[in-house]
């Protein structure tokens, strides 16, 4: 039988195809069940999970913790504004302690990049990364893929442009991996500063001009300006960035097709999208926020036998 | 060394699933208050087989299900890597309905104990019983015993009993030994 190739979920970029594919016929099943009117499995009533949040989160962190309620698995959250880390202990000592209270599953966010794989080296535990600074977000990468597919039936051959600040988010990152493995053409585009240099690398290609980008796409993919990684100022106003960047019904009337518009959260209203657009038909992202629950629950699963080897 | 033995053949399959739609139509009437619901992944061949013979009798359609049980087995975190779910098809209601669950071979009856726990979130069942094919008699874990039965089999544990039937093809029914 087919089974996942990897004991964490650390990013994308470690899984394959066939990997996509378990996850996602898995969270079928779970999409049904959080539909029901008993909406809980007793799959890991045996297991322990423990929400590490280093960094702050709102729907990521409610997602998996309604994800693992849902499994019947025993939680324990940790959010290191009232912890021991502000005492100066490191993020080994933390987990460390943490899993000496039998934790199988850990699901971590934490400000730098590669935190979650340092962590799966030296700790005995399956990782779930639930976003390491600028590097991946896996699981948001996995539902937006499977809202791709289940609104359109499939991902491949489909066109994502993913708009917005692209260097320093981790959902484009993971996003791009994601998509290309399941056979999408991406795009990306937004002002030059917030787009990485290595783009090349990554088979995307770039559109300055967001209405070409609109034209070209069946989806749009809307990010966040993150204010909070910019340690330079990488645009001269939000008010610019919404002018130049920013979608509005009127942009999207004046397209020569239908378009798709995503957005992983929390939308800045009025910046990135305009609320009339965030609220229409063309939205996808209150579906986003259910099937986030539904893939959730399928990692947590198909992770959980992992955690004994 | 494997070396297979062949108990029943496609004519003798025919004959035993005529004969559980009678009993079925015995005890349930008109099905109009009946749900069938087969256990994936194994479930599903016979129970359309019985469901599509059923129709051919009746006339008219009978309300059925595909169950995943996946998520309420017992033995969930005893394997290595984890029991991957079957694509499930229950786009019926269970609530006050008699439900008769159908399984190819009732063996320990630890599946039939998860399928009860499975069916709980799409109603309360006025009433569920079991058909199974193949009943593996001695062999039970736990007080679970089949209302309607294909065929009795005694074997030992380190025998396999297999159950072909598929949509077309050769049926048979093969105990395997190891």
């Amino acid at each position: 039988m087919d089974h996942l190739s990897v004991n964490h979920l650390l990013g994308i970029k470690y899984l394959n195809k066939k990997d996509i594919d378990i996850i996602f016929n898995t969270a079928d099943n779970f999409k049904k069940i959080i539909n029901q009117p008993i909406k809980k499995v007793p799959s890991l009533r045996d297991v322990t999970i423990a929400n590490l949040f280093f960094e702050n989160s709102t729907r990521t962190k409610l997602s998996f913790e309604i994800a693992e309620k849902r499994l019947s698995a025993d939680i324990i959250n940790f959010a290191s504004a009232a912890s021991s880390v502000k005492k100066g202990e490191s993020l080994l000592d933390t987990v460390n302690n943490i899993l000496a209270m039998k934790v199988d599953i850990v699901v971590m966010r934490h400000p730098n990049p590669g935190a979650s794989i340092f962590l799966s080296r030296n700790i005995n535990a399956s990782i779930i990364n639930a976003g390491d600074g600028t590097h991946e977000h896996p699981t948001q990468a996995l539902l937006d893929a499977y809202s791709i597919r289940e609104r359109f039936g499939q991902v491949a051959s489909k066109k994502v442009v993913i708009i917005g600040d692209i260097l320093h988010s981790r959902v484009a990152l993971s996003n791009i991996f994601c998509l290309k493995m399941l056979g999408a053409k991406v795009a990306v585009c937004g002002p030059l500063t917030l787009i990485p240099k290595y783009l090349d690398d990554l088979g995307v290609s770039y559109f300055s001009d967001l209405k070409e980008a609109l034209n070209w796409c069946d989806i749009a993919n809307v990010l966040r300006i993150q204010l909070e990684r910019q340690d330079v100022q990488l645009f001269p106003s939000l008010r610019e960035y919404t002018n130049v960047y920013g979608i509005n019904s009127t942009i999207l009337e004046s397209l020569t097709k239908e378009i798709t518009i995503m957005h992983p959260g929390p939308i800045n209203r009025g910046v990135e999208l305009t609320s009339e657009v965030a609220d229409s038909h063309h939205s996808l992202i209150l579906d986003q926020v259910e099937n986030g629950v539904a893939i959730r629950m399928a990692v947590l699963y198909l992770l959980s036998n992992k955690s004994n080897e | 060394m494997s070396n297979k033995r062949k108990i029943l053949n496609k004519k003798q399959i025919n004959i035993i699933i005529k004969r559980l739609c009678h009993e079925l139509i015995e005890n349930h009437n008109d099905f109009s208050d009946t749900v069938i619901v087969s256990l994936l992944p194994r479930g599903k061949h016979v129970a359309r087989r019985i469901v599509n013979r059923l129709e051919q009798i009746l006339e008219y359609k009978i309300n059925y299900g595909e169950l995943d049980i996946s998520f309420y087995r017992d033995d969930l975190r005893r394997h290595s890597e984890p029991i991957i779910p079957h694509k499930m098809e229950m786009n019926v209601s269970v609530d006050e309905k008699h439900v008769v669950i159908i399984d190819d071979v009732l063996y320990t009856g630890r599946s039939v104990r998860s399928a009860i726990d499975a069916l709980m979130p799409f109603g309360r069942p006025k009433s569920i019983e079991l058909l199974v094919f193949v009943d593996r008699r001695l062999s039970r874990h736990l007080p679970i015993q089949p209302d309607y039965v294909g065929k009795i089999v005694d074997s030992i544990d380190s025998e396999k009993v297999v159950v072909n039937i598929t949509n077309d093809g050769d049926d048979n029914i093969l105990i395997l030994k190891s």
